[in-house]
């Protein structure tokens, strides 16, 4: 049981991260733009937010958690943001190719935060120095109440850092605004279909641009929690990041693009990818054949969905395609 | 101006590039409660023009008047709040939505309901008019009528009064058709103004009240519908013979190459694209093959050269030159054609999508017919050295033979896609619109080189678009309607008047 407690727990942490990551790609998906620059951008907001918190606390003598709250999510929206801002410009002003602009934004976000992380650990007094507790510990602290709650059912579901609940009404939000609200139907139509929206009177190019801007500081806010929850405050230039984007992508697929089944999904990934740790007899080697599990997951479920053919399971029709409204 | 014009569109005229005038100085009325037919060949302007009315386009020059008072379109929203809105062939719907998500596209804060209202709203636009819409089906699971259905209804509902609808019946079946002209009757006695843009001569008479006719991007005339017979606007949409002098070797050594008989095929959605077609195309001489666009040209030249499937009971024969053997081609890939010493070149009406390859230069274009030869590494030399006769002989303008084929003019283009399928010796040509956004120069050119290649003996297949073309090119031309073969003619001997009679009227059988 405790077994079973401890690796569930893994898996919140684990699937929060990718979470976040997730629902942000959704929205941008949902616009017709497909950013493969995920692991980039969660890079961005995790360095944007260490290196406001870190200047936070080394300018005061007593930092005060609220202060450094707001600034770790200030920097981490509007860092991710920007990078959804220059993929914009790129793919919808400039009409780059979509996987190229991707791929080159996951190169440069990751090349950016491990400069500035080694910069800020070199500042903080060497390698692996860096850290800013205060922060960490104002991201980690439980939901008052209920994280009071003890047994089982407490150390299961309330006692996790306050973030990771609200990445779980960040995508109920997502979900009912895709789903329910007339922008999101707007958006959606933008991502099936951008020549009927035009025609209909939609603005695609702000739509684009506001849901891709959007939904990268939101995977950006991934990026944060790895470093402020997961890693609790510290940088180490190890790829991490990365690889938790790549799975936020695969996330993306392995939902058919509703934010509500994220929910489960990444704590899914969360447990098929720790499940190794808890299987007795492993080398390192065979550990890697487990932590392949939820890209294995993803493909199934791609195999799946191409096999039923069901429409609504399918990626936005004009996903990874500029538009020219010249060419109707 | 008169109290009852819905729009008026005054000296419009619109060009694309420098070459291409799509609309001149053309000058348009539309009353209200009235459905005017706007009548004309393809390429005539007319979709352009109604584009203009809908703020797809802009003009370069011309004003545009809507119940009395000059206006600006200038995006398809403005045209939806001056009350009008176009039905397009490519229909603007989502097809994961339902119904109602597709009106509800684009709504403002002011106008937006929940879906019941909506629904609701739908509901009653179909009971006022006739209509049949299903608000929850999702747009994947409707048929094309059920879909042209949903358009109008969405646009009635964005408040319209003015509809323009582009080929309404190019998609549907005669059941159909007549259950949309009931709908358009009872939304004109409803006070609505109704455009409908068609080169179905029938129809134009059951339906309309007046009708305006475009040819070549002019504005030709308005008649009253009642005063109109099948002949009086074939001869406005022909307009007089033009002659063009184009030379015409008589035919030496006929010979029969290719039977067509019994062809029918499908297209994607089931409808026949080619209905029971039966004719005979001999060595030496130029068959052209005319009709409206869409009457089945494209499925005919592809069910040939083995790229489109046909139905049972269909078939075509080759018959080798200087022999008695003959060959079935139905049923047979285009390798299997080429395997079988079938030498059938193809030019299609699809220059840089399936006759070449545009951003590889004219040296690897050539390469694509001949990729199979060689062991390990490919022959280059051989299409280099075509590439090279084909850019002189022709006189193709390219900076050199890399330099790929999309960056040269549309003349050019087809020159090399021309000059590449002739190097192949073919028995049969086959070319589609060959001259379709070429200059007079690069025309004469083309005919030229149709015209050798018929005194070597080959048979010749033309698809046109300009009578005048056909029938100072060609020896026969075969007319088809719908689908069907309306008649083969000779083409020293008909008219203008005839060929375009048997390409809108579909003989009674």
């Amino acid at each position: 049981m405790t077994g079973f407690i401890s690796l569930f727990q893994a898996a919140v942490v684990f699937g929060t991260v990718i979470m976040f990551g997730a629902v942000g790609e959704i929205i941008t998906e949902k616009s017709g733009n497909l950013n493969l620059g995920v692991p980039g951008i969660m890079y961005l907001g995790g360095i944007a937010s260490l290196a406001g918190a870190f200047f936070y606390e080394n300018s005061t003598d007593s930092p005060n958690s609220f202060v450094c709250v707001i600034i770790a999510l200030l920097c981490a929206f509007l860092a991710s943001a920007l990078g959804g801002l220059i993929y914009s410009f790129l793919t919808i002003t400039l009409r780059a190719n979509q996987n190229v602009t991707g791929l080159t934004l996951t190169i440069f976000g990751s090349g950016v935060a491990n400069f500035f992380g080694g910069s800020l650990n070199k500042l903080a007094g060497g390698v692996g120095q860096i850290s800013v507790a205060a922060t960490s510990t104002a991201f980690r602290s439980g939901v008052p109440l209920i994280s009071k709650i003890e047994g089982p059912v407490g150390q299961l579901f309330f006692n996790y850092g306050w973030l990771t609940y609200i990445a779980i009404i960040v995508a109920i939000i997502a979900q009912w605004y895709l789903t329910r609200t007339r922008t999101g139907l707007n958006l959606r139509a933008v991502g099936e279909n951008p020549a009927t929206a035009d025609a209909a009177g939609i603005n695609v190019t702000a739509y684009k641009y506001l849901a891709t801007c959007i939904g990268a500081g939101i995977s950006g806010l991934g990026g944060m929690f790895y470093v402020m929850d997961y890693t609790k405050g510290t940088w180490a230039n190890d790829g991490t990041i990365e690889n938790l984007g790549w799975l936020a992508v695969a996330l993306v697929i392995f939902t058919t693009w509703r934010p509500k089944n994220a929910i489960w999904g990444a704590y899914l990934f969360g447990i098929l990818y720790w499940a190794f740790f808890y299987i007795s007899g492993l080398t390192r080697s065979s550990q890697e054949i487990f932590k392949m599990l939820p890209y294995v997951v993803t493909i199934i479920v791609l195999i799946f969905i191409s096999l039923r053919k069901k429409r609504e399971n399918q990626p936005p029709e004009a996903l990874g395609l500029s538009y020219f409204r010249e060419d109707r | 101006m008169e109290k009852n014009v819905a729009v008026r569109m005054q000296h419009i005229t619109k060009a694309f590039g420098t070459k291409v005038v799509a609309n001149k100085d053309v000058t348009l009325e539309i009353e209200k409660g009235e459905i005017l037919a706007l009548l004309g060949e393809n390429g005539s302007g007319k979709t352009t023009l109604m584009n203009m009315l809908s703020g797809i386009y802009h003009p370069d020059k011309g004003e545009i008047f809507v119940g009395g008072k000059e206006v600006h379109i200038e995006s398809p929203k403005d045209a939806y709040n001056l009350g009008i809105g176009m039905i397009h062939q490519h229909f603007k719907l989502v097809d994961v939505f339902t119904a109602t998500e597709n009106v509800a596209l684009g709504m403002n804060k002011t106008e937006a309901k929940n879906r019941n209202a909506i629904a609701k709203g739908i509901a009653e636009i179909c009971d006022r008019y006739g209509f049949d819409v299903d608000p929850d089906k999702k747009v994947y699971n409707m048929s094309v009528s059920q879909k042209q259905t949903l358009e109008i209804v969405k646009t009635l509902y964005r408040g319209a009064n003015i509809l323009i609808l582009d080929e309404p019946t190019a998609v549907l079946t005669p059941q159909e058709t007549d259950k949309l002209f009931k709908v358009l009757r009872n939304m004109k006695k409803d006070g609505k103004s109704i455009i409908i843009i068609t080169h179905k001569l029938h129809e134009v008479l059951a339906i309309s009240d007046r009708v305006s006719i475009l040819r070549k991007g002019e504005y030709i005339g308005t008649v009253e519908t009642k005063d109109a017979t099948v002949q009086s606007l074939t001869e406005m949409m022909v307009g007089q013979k033009v002659e063009l002098d184009i030379e015409r070797p008589e035919v030496e050594n006929k010979e029969k190459r290719i039977a067509v008989s019994h062809l029918t095929c499908l297209n994607k959605y089931g409808v026949k694209s080619l209905d029971d077609v039966s004719f005979d195309a001999y060595g030496g001489e130029i068959l052209g093959i005319a009709g409206i666009s869409g009457s089945g040209q494209k499925a005919l030249l592809e069910a040939i050269a083995g790229l489109q499937a046909a139905e049972a009971g269909s078939s075509v024969r080759y018959f080798a030159p200087g022999s008695e053997e003959e060959s079935e081609l139905i049923g047979k890939t285009v390798t299997q054609i080429k395997q079988m010493g079938v030498a059938l070149s193809f030019v299609p009406e699809d220059r840089l999508g399936m006759g070449l390859v545009g951003t590889m230069g004219m040296t690897d274009n050539m390469m694509l017919k001949s990729y199979k030869k060689g062991v390990v590494f490919a022959d280059r030399k051989t299409p280099r050295a075509l590439a090279s006769r084909v850019k002189d002989e022709l006189e193709v303008v390219t900076p050199s033979l890399q330099t790929p084929v999309r960056k040269l003019s549309g003349g050019n283009v087809q020159k090399v896609l021309v000059g590449r399928e002739i190097a192949a010796e073919p028995t049969v040509l086959m070319a589609a619109y060959a001259v379709r956004g070429l200059d007079i120069n690069t025309s004469y050119t083309i005919y030229r080189l149709l015209n050798e290649q018929k005194k070597k003996g080959v048979a010749v297949i033309y698809v046109g678009e300009d009578l005048d073309v056909l029938l100072a090119l060609c020896d026969r031309i075969a007319v088809l309607c719908a689908g069907k073969l309306n008649g083969i003619v000779d083409a020293r001997e008909t008219t203008k008047e005839e060929v375009g009679m048997l390409m809108t009227n579909l003989r009674e059988e």
